[in-house]
């Protein structure tokens, strides 16, 4: 089983740092060859002599002058989808169920930290300029989302999945399914009625809009340049912060031991005097409030937020549940990472490849064909254990 | 008052005995649609004659009876009602629609236990099937969606229409076919999200395909596609038999509304065979055994690709159809109709009438249609009633007047079907009328407890 697998010791703290470097790097190289070599045999035919006639930039151009910023953007989507894939994956984990209202959560999340943020911000605490203010609040807005967010999900668990334990699986799925369309129009009325709309935008405040530039690299004609968006960085540091503390509440303390055995053996843990429900709480409350802090970063990231933020990033994140191999924390972060690379390679790339004839708009259709084919080829993961047939 | 208590005690027992079962359901037939008849606008009414079939089909009575009363009541009944207020017409067409998309969809998640959440995904292939052949589409694909010049034809005849009908179950099958291919190895709830995924790739697929070549006009949609011929010839007779009752002559577009109504019961009937007979055959046993344990069923030497793959397009097959004729009844067809709440409604419709019983799913598909198209549009127009008035609630003393025009219940159906599910998965997993099969199974748990 060794569905949390892992020593118990402060390498801990160290290991999942060294994964998310090899990931993210072996990710971005990857991608990044495949990309290269493609402009280069593409680049002498028609879809270069196309992009060449269109936008006067040679298709080798197109490519590396955008790589820089694709990777960065990649990333950071891609911690992002992973900080929601562990809330899957957790509970996944320990009740082999598919919490489909998980985006809902993340969308509640990032309602509660935005909300807080408007609030702030009416009463004027936002402005003053000091930098440590605002990351101040913005820390407090991301841990209001993860409280929201982690009690919600606990409630959730105790009024529609505990009693379904033990039911057939599509049953507590169904129930799922019937809180996820609840939630969203649940937060669509409150919001509604309390602020006259039910998309919100999140205040700008702080230095998070600008952008550092490290330096510029000329090609040809054109000019490379490198930068990222401050939001950027705080969204990656973030997230890569609460992975490594999941990581180390999982399999370094006490708690996490319990948890691992109640993935393992719900019956034997509770003879071993594990208070299975409380596990099975706390793991929903862990999971929640890492998918809350994921809806406040995400609402940080894109601005803009409305009831039904959660339905793509979810179902991508759940993408990368099952790509890395759902049940496995380190699978989950790897499956994030290399979706959110993947969509955001397809989303620049496709539009040249090929002639303008499919482009950005297909991309979150683009984490269905992986998911598809990684059930085909893979249905276990990239790093989990044979699930296809374990009824 | 005992006596009286008493007798009303006995009135249950005696309305089920002899003859008395077929004057009940006469009377309620008949004062039923008297009373449409009288107030057209009284969704109360309307609701009480579409009680009528619950009567019937709970009584004991002849089947040729049966057959007989419900045949009056639907295709003779109702059409006239219908024209009367043709806000009924639509009413009904679309719980007979539903009622099929559901009768499909129970195929799949009733009987094979494959929970399937992008069901609208064939639907919509049927739809955009008709809506391509049927209209000028094929001549429009080199201009941009929107600008189609004067005078373009159609390509295909309109009475092909019927064609399509059969066409539009195959090819829908064959999607099914192909999705189920790969997926159909993988377990339960990963073919939820698969077939998920895959209802989202039809919409987006439908809403892009404007280029590099027109096929789907994008997110404007296909418009107009052909309706099948009606002779007017036969709209005049109609009406000289008919208008005296109706009170208004009929136009033809309303007797396309009749025609299309017709034609989906005749579908709602087909499926229902099928589905009877397909329940109690080789494949349908075969369906059961594998819903309730695959393990089991692969021991006992039960083909589970090629059984899950034959429910997958069988469902797949009858919502191709239903999507055709919605296609040509709307003239119409846009990617907004095939979301993931179209799949999610007819999936409540299954869970709340019953999973796997077809009365159930019929009385499920018109709970719901009505719940969405009468009581909670009519609850918004009540609610925007009071707003207008001078009415106080008592007690907290809030006037009406300050409700905040947000609260349209109408725009709410998310909540309500979500609290459907919820609520049906508690307290009554098997639905409103549960499968003949699942109600053996709890008699036989609870002889099981007694003994």
């Amino acid at each position: 089983m060794n569905r949390f697998a892992g020593t118990v010791n402060l390498r801990e703290l160290l290991r999942p740092v060294g994964q998310m470097l090899v990931f993210s790097l072996a990710s971005s190289v990857v991608l990044s060859l495949i990309v290269i070599v493609l402009a280069l045999i593409m680049d002498q035919t028609v879809v270069g002599e196309t992009l060449l006639a269109r936008s006067k930039v040679s298709l080798l151009t197109y490519t590396l002058v955008n790589l820089p910023q694709v990777i960065l953007d990649g990333l950071t989507i891609g911690f992002v989808y992973a900080a929601i894939a562990l809330g899957y994956t957790m509970v996944y984990g320990v009740l082999e169920f598919i919490n489909f209202a998980h985006s809902e959560i993340f969308a509640v999340g990032a309602f509660v930290g935005v909300e807080l943020l408007i609030v702030l911000q009416i009463y004027g605490m936002l402005e003053g300029g000091s930098l440590i203010g605002a990351y101040t609040w913005l820390i407090i807005a991301i841990l209001a989302g993860m409280i929201g967010a982690g009690l919600l999900a606990i409630s959730v668990e105790r009024v529609a999945y505990r009693p379904l334990r033990g039911a057939p699986r599509l049953v507590p799925l169904i129930s799922a399914i019937g809180v996820s369309f609840f939630l969203q129009d649940a937060i669509r009325l409150i919001e509604s009625l309390t602020t006259g709309q039910f998309h919100r935008i999140i205040p700008t405040f702080g230095n998070f809009d600008e952008r550092l530039t490290f330096g510029q690299i000329p090609i040809g004609d054109s000019v490379i340049a490198l930068g990222i968006q401050v939001k950027s960085i705080i969204v990656i540091i973030a997230a890569v912060l609460m992975l490594v503390g999941l990581n180390y509440l999982v399999n370094a303390t006490k708690v996490g031991r319990a948890i691992r055995a109640v993935a393992q053996d719900r019956a034997t843990a509770s003879l071993m005097g594990i208070d299975v429900n409380r596990i099975i709480s706390l793991t929903f409350l862990v999971g929640g409030a890492l998918g809350g802090a994921a809806g406040v970063l995400y609402a940080l990231k894109f601005t803009r937020i409305d009831p039904f933020v959660g339905f793509f990033p979810g179902l991508k994140a759940f993408t990368a549940a099952v790509l890395g191999g759902i049940g496995n924390l380190t699978g989950a972060l790897l499956g994030g990472i290399i979706l959110g690379m993947l969509e955001t390679f397809s989303g620049t790339y496709m539009s040249a490849f090929t002639m303008g004839a499919a482009g950005a708009e297909y991309k979150d259709i683009f984490a269905f064909a992986i998911l598809i084919l990684v059930l085909i080829f893979r249905p276990h993961g990239l790093m989990g254990e044979n699930v296809a047939q374990k009824a | 008052m005992e006596k009286a208590i008493t007798f009303l005690k006995s009135v249950p027992a005696l309305l089920t005995r002899g003859y008395a079962p077929y004057f009940v359901i006469l009377a309620h037939i008949l004062v039923g649609s008297n009373w449409v008849y009288a107030s057209p606008r009284s969704t109360i009414a309307f609701i009480f004659l579409l009680t009528a079939l619950v009567g019937i089909y709970y009584f004991r009575v002849n089947p040729l009876f049966k057959a007989l009363a419900i045949s009056i009541l639907l295709l003779g009944v109702m059409p006239i009602l219908g024209l009367r207020n043709i806000f009924y017409l639509e009413v009904i067409f679309q719980i007979s629609v539903f009622a099929a998309l559901a009768l499909g969809l129970n195929i799949v998640v009733g009987f094979a236990g494959l929970l399937n959440l992008g069901y609208a995904a064939f639907y919509a292939v049927g739809a955009y099937l008709w809506g391509f052949f049927g209209s000028q589409q094929i001549y429009l694909l080199n201009e941009t969606p929107g600008t189609a010049p004067v005078g373009t034809p159609f390509f295909l005849p309109q009475d092909y229409f019927y064609l399509f009908l059969i066409l539009g179950a195959i090819v829908a099958a064959v999607v099914g076919l192909l999705l189920g291919l790969p997926v159909l190895r993988v377990r339960g709830d990963y073919l939820a999200i698969v077939t998920l995924g895959f209802g989202e790739v039809i919409r987006v697929l439908a809403n892009n395909l404007d280029k590099p070549l027109n096929f789907t006009n994008g997110p404007q949609g296909i418009t107009p596609i052909q309706r099948p011929t009606l002779a007017p010839e036969f709209v005049d007779g109609f009406n000289n038999l008919f208008s005296g009752i109706i009170g208004s002559p009929v136009s033809s577009g309303q007797l396309y509304n009749v025609l299309f109504y017709m034609l989906s019961l005749v579908i709602v009937g087909i499926i229902i065979v099928v589905a009877r007979n397909l329940e109690d055959s080789k494949m349908g046993r075969a369906w059961t055994a594998i819903r309730e344990d695959e393990t089991a069923a692969i021991a006992m030497g039960i083909p589970l690709v090629k059984m899950k793959l034959a429910a997958f397009a069988v469902g797949a097959s009858f919502a191709g159809t239903m999507g055709v004729l919605v296609a040509a009844s709307r003239t119409f067809v846009s990617p907004e109709s095939f979301s993931f709440m179209q799949s999610i409604g007819v999936l409540v419709m299954v869970i709340l009438g019953g999973i796997g019983s077809i009365p159930g799913v019929i009385v499920g598909a018109a709970v719901v249609t009505i719940l969405n198209l009468q009581v909670l549009q009519g609850l918004s127009l009540y609610l925007s009633q009071l707003r207008q008035s001078d009415a106080v609630i008592p007690l907290i003393d809030f006037a009406w007047r300050d409700l905040s025009t947000q609260l349209d219940p109408a725009k709410y159906q998310r909540l309500l079907f979500g609290m459907i599910l919820v609520i049906m998965m508690i307290f009554r997993p098997a639905g409103l009328i549960p499968a003949e099969r699942r109600r053996r199974d709890d008699a036989d748990q609870e002889e099981a407890k007694t003994e």
